[in-house]
């Protein structure tokens, strides 16, 4: 006879939240030993989300350096005979809302060749002027980034227009800190020659596993930041760097 | 034997029968019953419950008052097919709401959304005519990489799924990891076939649970539309692939609206509360997943392709979504890329939230400010290298900005209509968009503004988007709408002042199409005539027509609709120069078949118009001349009967004689088509006859002479017939009318032939593709035959009785089937013309000739020759029912065969002859011999002997009474 074993969690989306008292490791016995009958067995648990110690419980985030992950696992002893079962299954933390009320802090941005860091013939370049906005770079994590952008000239025909979210981690350690930023979203806005003066939108949402609020502990921080790749039909690439803070409401 | 009276038969007061036999009249009374009538129910109450069929008939013939015609109330619409064909053609199928939509509120809430009604012309009918219209010769190609996208597009949304996804995702991954499939060379159908297959994985993908799959495989469809390369067929592209898209979208939609279904399927018109987390999660994780799509196109249209699933997350999930995508596309640098995902947007969202007018305006207002990029460098460039020319390129916008008037003219005020065309004036007149607006508003609008309308298609930048397709829009407009009359004059020369400059012959011939819709409709032949003679002019040269014929052909289907007149029509100078183009056998024969059916159907009066009659005689004769060896016999039957339809409206009154040289014309043109030889026959019998009721019978010199004339067209015309009863029936026919118009030797001449083709008859024949035994129908043209004998007279110069005896012989000697009794069922068919022959007086005679009664007038020597040849059949008969009786099935045979002889000895022989009456008892005792004989026949025929045998001059019958005796029931 083949048993298989199984977890369901409650919540559709998986998402559950830190309670008052916090606790990082948990065991319960959801049954007794006794004998399970054959068919369908549905045994319900529940356990609070609470932490170890003085320690906190941080989001669910998925990095390189730094992972936080929430698992429950389910083991069902059996007889010497039958082989024991197991389950993991994963599960998500988002924290606790902040109270306080976000200040969107949006920022106006022109980019041409002069305003251009990092490099050697700035004389070389072809002209453009391009001009856009960034509603917020305090941002809802829930809520997509937004703002505008428009090629006003560009001498060269624009290829592409990128959004790049990238991730920056950083981990303190003996020898000073390890800081590591990583691309976890791309996504082009605009594609081929586009119309002069005519506003593009900005719009980007933040993907659910590989954001998390910005996270500043003692040991390491998570901080992200948006670039808006433009790339010419000649393959210059220019980018301008936003650092973002996200927060959850 | 009396010596005075030689006669066998016995002699018939003809006269005195007539009297006697005249049925009383009973009186009918019409309109009450009639059993051709059509079934009428006047109690239309039908219970539920009855059979189905019972009442089906009542639906169809209930209404009707005055019995119509029942074939023709038989087709009228009722008919399953017809029926299908007419909600099939024009509107889509009604959608069935949800049966458990339950309240009031709730339906009446749907009507008001369902702001698109029968009179939107769905896209559905757009697909096929932008595919037929957006083709190439050159190859195509496909690049689909699937796999090489992990981790970007797909990989962070992924983790967001079950385990149990993950683990198919990466087995999929592993699977086609970096399997760039680059389709090269491929033809256009090749290119259909392709994106079909990948519709058919699609939902296999899907069906087979494989989500991941399913998506990536709309990804790469939808990201093949940011390909240009071979542009001018980008249109269909488009069709094909967003074909892709909208399946994907109901797909998804589905699936989600299923995991509502429990415990009760979602209403129709469900709101975000009705809908389970599950649900609500499952739909959430496809935007975030389609949100993360990294290129601009696939996120674009495949998020739109699932617009609709956003009814699950919030009530106002769609009108926020709308503007943002379209906002979205102004990140599109190519313009025609951009225009077609605009259609696509505005066609998802006029289907899902028709409501939502304002995005449409918006997509609308985003293109015009897209049109500069048409003239800048990138566009330009790429048509260089495609070797494209800008007008072309320009027409390849039409469906797309069509598409997105259409949805915003539709149900639109006057005002907006009005400031879409003021805005159209901003632009300095740009025609693509002038194009558009005509296209896609009410022909009602335009054509009340068309004076308007040229005026600005004139002011247009002549470079760029061509005129003659601007004027082929207003056309087609005014096809359907009509502009005040006042200006109508001045439209046409207008217009065609433009299109008669357009130069190449396609371009040409598609404008000019269109306008001879306006001019048929509004104008005189005159005008009509001078479009015809433009566009002769326009196609002949280099055979330009030959690449036009269906063009060409609608020329003449449009002219048609609106010329019913034929002598006006044929009297337009340059029509039949203008058939004289279709110079491709089976489009020719079309188009003449067209005519004809028009003919037919308008000309009802009889016509003698030489103008009429040529040029039909030319259409006829086109039709004719195409039948060769290959023609299939059903492509003859119609057009003869398509000719012989003509035929019958010839009519030159009383100029009998132009008749007839008209038929020989007629027979020399269409000698190939049987059935109109037939006609010709009949047509020229009917005009002889005529002449003869026109001479009363007495005809003189002259028409005397042209009866024969007319007798001798039959005569030559027959033989060449294959049928062969068709020219036994008609020899018989001709006969007969020879006779009435007393031509006595060529009356002979055509029973001479007729006898003389008996022997050829074969035993079967073809009936209506079956092979079937010819003996029944030659045994009903024999006593045909027999019958007209009667009244023949015997030709001078042969001996007596001489056809009769002809006849005779040539079914002696016919080869009859085996085990066959016609020979003898011919024989006993005789006597009583032998026994009517040895009247006084004969039945019936044709006035003015001189039967046999006549010129014999009862001479012994005439009736014993009739009674040696009774004598002779009747020893036949004898013998050949000897020889039966062997079995029982030639018992019956004999039986039946004995009754026969019986039954006309009878009624035609003379009884009181003791020879006679002996041997018909005889016959009526070997009749009932077996048993085997019709009892109720028996006892009737019985009763009448004994009613004959009251009569004072039948009282022998009496006797014979007595002797008949008939069978027992064992």
């Amino acid at each position: 006879m083949s048993v298989s074993l199984d977890i369901k969690l409650k919540r559709a989306n998986k998402v559950y939240h830190e309670g008052p008292i916090q606790l990082i490791s948990s065991n319960i016995e959801v049954a007794k030993a006794g004998k399970v009958p054959g068919g369908k067995t549905e045994i319900p648990f529940e356990f609070p989300l609470l932490t170890k110690g003085n320690k906190v419980l941080y989001e669910t985030y998925h990095g390189v350096f730094v992972n936080i992950q929430y698992s429950l696992r389910c083991d069902l002893k059996r007889s010497l005979l039958a082989k024991d079962l197991s389950r993991t299954c994963e599960f998500i933390v988002h924290s606790q809302p902040q109270k306080s009320k976000v200040v969107p802090t949006p920022v106006n941005f022109t980019i041409t060749p002069d305003t251009l860091q990092n490099t050697r013939e700035k004389s070389s370049l072809p002209k453009f002027l391009i001009r856009g906005h960034l509603d917020a770079t305090n941002c809802v994590i829930s809520q997509p980034l937004t703002g505008e952008v428009v090629v006003e000239n560009s001498e060269v025909p624009i290829k592409s227009i990128e959004l790049q979210l990238v991730r920056v981690e950083t981990c303190g350690c003996a020898e000073g800190y390890a800081r590591d930023a990583t691309e976890i979203q791309n996504i082009q806005i605009a594609e081929g020659d586009v119309c002069h003066g005519l506003s593009i939108p900005i719009y980007m949402v933040f993907p659910r596993l590989f954001t998390c609020p910005t996270l500043e502990t003692t040991n390491f921080k998570v901080e992200f930041e948006i670039n808006i790749v433009i790339v010419l039909h000649d393959d210059h690439l220019i980018t301008e760097n936003f650092p973002l803070k996200l927060c959850r409401v | 034997m009396p010596s005075g009276d030689i006669r066998r038969s016995r002699g018939r007061n003809y006269e005195a029968e007539r009297q006697g036999c005249r049925p009383e009249g009973a009186p009918i009374e019409f309109g009450d019953y009639h059993p051709l009538k059509p079934i009428m129910v006047t109690d239309s109450k039908t219970r539920r419950g009855t059979r189905k069929g019972s009442t089906s008939s009542s639906s169809s013939s209930s209404s009707s008052s005055a019995p119509p015609d029942p074939l023709s109330s038989m087709l009228d619409g009722t008919d399953p097919l017809s029926m299908f064909a007419a909600t099939s053609a024009g509107q889509p199928p009604a959608v069935p709401h949800s049966s458990s939509t339950g309240d009031l509120g709730r339906r009446r809430r749907e009507k008001e959304e369902e702001a698109v009604g029968p009179d939107f012309e769905p896209w559905a009918m757009k697909r096929g005519e932008i595919l037929a219209r957006f083709t190439t010769t050159e190859k195509l190609s496909i690049n689909l990489c699937m796999g090489s996208e992990k981790g970007k597009a797909l990989g962070p949304g992924s983790s967001a799924v079950s385990e149990k996804v993950r683990t198919r995702l990466e087995e999929l991954d592993d699977l086609e990891e970096g399997s760039q499939k680059e389709l090269l060379n491929l033809s256009q159908q090749d290119y259909a076939n392709r994106i079909e297959e990948l519709n058919q994985s699609l939902k296999e993908a899907w069906a087979s649970d494989q989500k991941v799959k399913a998506l990536k495989i709309v990804i790469q469809c939808s990201k093949l539309l940011s390909d240009t390369a071979v542009i001018q067929f980008y249109p269909s592209k488009f069709v094909l692939i967003t074909d892709i898209l909208d399946t994907f979208g109901r797909l998804v939609y589905d699936r989600i609206w299923s995991m509502c279904s429990d415990p009760r399927p979602l209403p129709e018109s469900f709101t975000v509360e009705d809908v389970n987390d599950t649900a609500k999660e499952t739909c959430l994780n496809w935007f975030f997943k389609i949100a993360s799509i990294r290129e601009l196109l696939p996120r674009l249209y495949v998020e739109a392709a699932i617009l609709k699933c956003n009814r699950f997350l919030s009530r106002t999930g769609i009108q926020e979504t709308l503007p943002r995508l379209t906002a979205m596309i102004r990140g599109i640098g190519d313009p025609l890329v951009a225009a077609y995902a605009r259609a696509y947007l505005c066609r998802v969202g006029v289907e899902v939230a028709p409501h939502l007018k304002d995005s449409l305006n918006r997509n609308f207002f985003d293109l015009l400010s897209a049109f500069r990029q048409i003239g800048g460098e990138s566009v330009q460039n790429q048509l260089v290298v495609q070797r494209v020319e800008v007008p072309e390129y320009l027409t390849l916008y039409s469906p797309a900005i069509n598409w997105i008037l259409q949805c915003i003219a539709y149900r639109a005020p006057e005002v907006l209509l009005t400031e879409m065309m003021d805005r159209c004036k901003t632009m300095a007149n740009n025609a693509l968009l002038l194009n558009s607006i005509m296209r896609a508003f009410r022909p009602e609008f335009v054509a009340a503004r068309a004076t308007d309308f040229i005026g600005m298609i004139k002011d247009c930048d002549e470079s760029g988007f061509p005129k003659h397709l601007l004027f082929g829009s207003l056309g087609r407009s005014l096809a359907c709408a009509d502009p005040p009359e006042s200006e109508r004059l001045t439209i046409l020369n207008e217009a065609w002042k433009v299109i008669t400059k357009v130069r190449s012959p396609q371009d040409y011939i598609g404008c000019a199409e269109v306008w001879v819709e306006f001019t048929c409709r509004h104008f005189t032949k005159r005008e009509v005539n001078t479009v015809l003679a433009d566009i002769i002019k326009h196609l002949t040269p280099d055979r330009a027509f030959e690449d036009a014929y269906a063009q060409l052909q609608s020329v003449i289907g449009r002219i048609l609709t609106y010329f019913h007149d034929f002598s006006v029509l044929f009297s337009m100078e340059r029509f039949l120069p203008f058939l004289d183009m279709f110079q491709k056998d089976s489009v020719r024969v079309e188009v003449c078949k067209s005519i004809m059916e028009v003919f037919i159907k308008h000309q009802l009066e009889l016509t003698r118009d030489p103008v009429i009659l040529n040029a039909m005689l030319h259409i006829c004769k086109t039709m004719h001349d195409s039948v060769n060896a290959l023609t299939l016999e059903d492509e003859k039957r119609s057009l003869a009967l398509l000719i012989v339809g003509f035929l019958r409206t010839v009519s030159f009154g009383r100029d009998f004689e132009q008749q007839l040289s008209f038929c020989v014309e007629a027979r020399a043109a269409f000698c190939n088509l049987e059935p109109v030889l037939v006609q010709l026959v009949h047509t020229v019998n009917t005009l002889a006859m005529e002449t003869r009721r026109v001479m009363q019978g007495s005809h003189s010199r002259k028409t005397a002479a042209f009866v024969r004339a007319c007798a001798a067209y039959s005569f030559i015309t027959i033989p060449s017939l294959g049928s062969i009863f068709t020219r036994l029936h008609l020899y018989l026919l001709s006969g007969q009318v020879a006779l009435a118009n007393q031509c006595l030797s060529q009356s002979d001449a055509f029973l001479k032939a007729a006898v003389s083709l008996l022997p050829e008859v074969p035993h079967s024949i073809s009936v209506e593709g079956k092979l079937r035994s010819s003996e029944g129908f030659l045994l009903d043209f024999i006593n045909n035959f027999l019958a007209t004998l009667l009244v023949v007279p015997d030709h001078p110069e042969h001996g007596v009785l001489y056809l009769v005896r002809g006849l005779l012989n040539m079914v002696q000697d016919y080869t009859w089937e085996e085990n066959s009794d016609a020979k003898v069922r011919v024989y006993i068919g005789a006597l009583p013309l032998l026994a009517a022959m040895s009247q006084e007086a004969f039945l019936y005679s044709i006035p003015k000739v001189d039967s046999n009664e006549t010129l014999y007038g009862g001479d012994p020597k005439f009736l014993s020759e009739i009674n040696k040849l009774s004598e002779t059949l009747i020893g036949q008969i004898l013998d050949h029912l000897k020889a039966l009786a062997r079995d029982e099935q030639s018992a019956r045979r004999q039986s039946a065969l004995a009754f026969s002889l019986f039954a006309v000895l009878l009624a035609h022989g003379d009884l009181r002859n003791n020879k006679l009456s002996q041997l018909a008892v005889n016959l009526w005792n070997l009749s009932h011999k077996q048993g085997l004989c019709d009892t109720r026949l028996s006892v009737r025929t019985l009763e009448h002997v004994k009613h004959q045998a009251q009569r004072p001059d039948m009282a022998h019958l009496a006797e014979a009474v007595q002797r008949l005796t008939l069978q027992t029931r064992t």
